[in-house]
């Protein structure tokens, strides 16, 4: 190269929380398990600005918690608030009370573990809906594996009972105060939590009638 | 007869497998305890499939009820993790068996919020998802009927059910393939354009059904039998369905208008014109004559979407334009009985090596849909069935969750049964119309 020419600045590309290489991702291999050319760099952080649009402002605002909410996020025109586990009874308690809220209906609470996020891998969504002001709010909480604990929310809404059960036999949540958080699917001696990310699909050996059938990876060997 | 005897730690155990029962009424009678705690199921005709109830009775009168669930647990949820966006909709449509469409739909609308194509969804797809949706909730609300007639002793409700149904699963057989478990509402729009005949087809079943429904009315609404096994029973009022969380029927009998048709209307039901039936009885009878409503309601709605598909929207696409989502869906029967589009195979076969690859990509590897988070929301015959699905940007679901109605609702019916009879539980349990393929997914 030539001295002459005028030098290139560095400038520094801001990153996209996603990589993504078009529509389909596989640009090298050929790789169709699912996964190729998906390089996540970071979680998809997002806390949405204000105005958030629509209801969701005179929400929030008449909610009043700003100390109990980590981030409002406002994604697909759908309000999710980040409420810090201790005060998540609270929260719920004053979205469902309030005469300009009136969260009256619960849809239930059900888990999502992100093993990757170090600190909040295991989240609790609740989804709500008001029936007077026909209005809608997802609620998400979060508890890091090493203490995955988060306060029942079954004194506030009763219909959270069984969905608490199911999130605590899925994931391992471990609602305290829940009247009697036992398994509700899997049978009551088994071990682990099935839709956890480290859980395999399968490979759990299947006892009957003393017979054991082996997982199903190990039931044949083709070498 | 066998009548076990045993010392269990909390008093008597008695098992009873056929045979003569005054052996065990006898020895329950001599007992010293009060209480009797008895087992229903899980494999009882009457408890709607694999549910256990678990009955603590004081005489006649139940002092407590627990359900027991979890005996068809399939691990649906998880398993669609491992399987692309497309192929989740076979594995949705197998949980709530009775009411598939509904489970396609909501998960597809669940899929489309995440890649923000909502409205790009050809109005024909929407007229057929919701002709169908319609035709699958009289199917629901017809089993529903039908083996709610049967658990109270009565079998020819459940002939009449099952019969109309027929109706109805036929016209799915012809449109889809299948009578269930049809896997036919795509992210998208739909899999394949109603076949020829279709429209005449279901223009046939609109005559014949007010007739049907009809004669259950004839059968049922005035039965003095039946009204005294449902009226007053399994009384759940609106205060006790908004605490347990409980939508659809049962809200609905308890005198609140609620239908997500109306109040957050989806695939275009704010262009149709329909009532939303309430009751005020808050029991089983209200739930019934809601059910039977719902049915007549639905007919109108049939109606007028089979209009639009014969009328301005014939001929239109039936799947979204955009190619890096939508799959062929202009198939002809092939002399192998399978369904396959010949002219998309000559053009990926024959003229565009591209066309191949993308053909190839879409099936095998999927399509990407962008991170977050959303939930949909339809009403289904038993109330709001949500789909929560969790994308962190790959061509599978991060995590999909089904907000179940029948697993919301079948939690009320300690509720509704505490403190009645214990011919009652079984009233109650059918009015809230439990699937447990929904219920366990």
């Amino acid at each position: 190269m030539s001295d002459n020419l005028p030098e290139v600045p560095e400038t520094e590309v801001p990153q996209t929380p996603i990589a993504r290489q078009g529509m389909f991702g596989a640009h090298d291999t050929g790789d169709t398990s699912g996964y190729g050319g998906l390089v996540v760099r970071r979680a998809p952080e997002l806390s949405t600005p204000r105005p958030f649009g629509g209801y969701f402002d005179a929400l929030v605002d008449t909610l009043d918690l700003d100390d109990a909410i980590e981030r409002v996020v406002v994604d697909r025109g759908e309000l999710t608030l980040h409420v810090k586990r201790e005060r998540l009874v609270e929260v719920l308690r004053k979205l469902r009370d309030d005469a300009d809220l009136r969260f009256e209906l619960s849809l239930g609470v059900t888990g999502v573990h992100y093993p990757h996020l170090q600190g909040e891998e295991l989240h609790s969504v609740v989804h709500l809906a008001s029936i007077t002001h026909n209005t809608r709010v997802r609620v998400e909480t979060w508890a890091p594996d090493a203490d995955p604990h988060i306060p029942s929310t079954v004194a506030v809404y009763p219909t959270h009972d069984w969905h608490e059960r199911e999130a605590y036999d899925f994931f391992g949540i471990v609602y305290d105060g829940h009247p009697a958080l036992t398994r509700i699917m899997m049978p009551d001696d088994w071990d682990g939590h099935p839709q956890r990310k480290d859980y395999p699909l399968g490979g759990i050996p299947v006892e009957y009638r003393g017979a054991t059938i082996p997982a199903p990876d190990e039931r044949r060997s083709y070498a | 007869m066998s009548t076990g005897y045993d010392e269990a730690t909390e008093g008597k155990v008695y098992s009873v497998s056929g045979g003569d029962w005054d052996e065990v009424v006898t020895s329950a009678r001599d007992s010293e305890e009060e209480r009797l705690v008895i087992n229903m199921g899980p494999q009882h005709p009457s408890t709607h499939g694999v549910l256990r109830l678990v009955l603590t009775l004081d005489g006649e009168t139940v002092t407590e009820a627990r359900g027991v669930i979890g005996y068809l647990h399939t691990g649906i949820e998880k398993n669609m993790e491992y399987r692309t966006w497309t192929q989740g909709t076979t594995f949705v449509t197998r949980m709530d068996y009775l009411a598939p469409i509904f489970n396609e739909t909501a998960y597809c609308m669940g899929v489309e919020k995440l890649l923000g194509i909502t409205d790009q969804v050809p109005a024909r797809a929407q007229a057929i998802r919701v002709m169908m949706m319609e035709l699958n909730r009289i199917a629901s609300h017809l089993v529903a009927m039908g083996t709610f007639g049967m658990e109270l002793g009565a079998t020819t409700p459940f002939l009449f059910g099952y019969r109309d149904r027929e109706l109805i699963m036929d016209l799915f057989e012809y449109i889809t393939g299948l009578r269930m478990n049809h896997a036919y509402v795509r992210p998208g729009g739909v899999s394949v354009d109603l076949p020829a005949g279709a429209v005449d087809k279901v223009g046939e079943f609109l005559k014949e059904m007010p007739k049907r429904i009809k004669d259950v009315r004839k059968l049922l609404d005035e039965n003095p039998v039946y009204v005294r096994r449902t009226r007053d029973v399994g009384y759940l009022d609106l205060t006790g369905c908004m605490a347990m969380g409980v939508t659809g029927p049962i809200l609905r009998a308890a005198g609140l208008p609620w239908d997500l048709r109306k109040s957050q209307p989806y695939s275009g039901y704010e262009t149709y014109d329909f009532e939303v039936a309430t009751e005020r009885g808050c029991d089983v009878y209200s739930r019934y004559l809601v059910r039977m409503k719902e049915m007549e309601e639905s007919l109108k709605i049939i109606e007028q979407a089979l209009d639009r598909i014969a009328g301005p929207l014939k001929g239109k696409p039936v799947m979204i334009e955009d190619k890096k989502i939508g799959w062929p869906a202009q198939l002809a029967l092939g002399p192998d009985g399978l369904g396959n589009s010949p002219d998309h195979i000559a053009h990926i076969m024959s003229s565009s090596m591209e066309a191949l690859i993308h053909h190839f990509k879409l099936v095998t590897e999927g399509f990407r849909v962008p991170a977050g988070q959303a939930y949909a929301s339809i009403e289904s015959p038993k109330g709001e069935l949500g789909a929560y699905v969790v994308s962190d940007g790959g061509t599978r679901p991060y995590r999909v969750h089904f907000r179940e109605p029948s697993f919301t609702n079948l939690q009320a019916f300690p509720a509704m049964t505490e403190g009645g009879q214990v011919a009652d539980v079984i009233a109650a349990v059918a009015s809230i119309d439990p699937v447990m393929g929904g219920v366990d997914r």
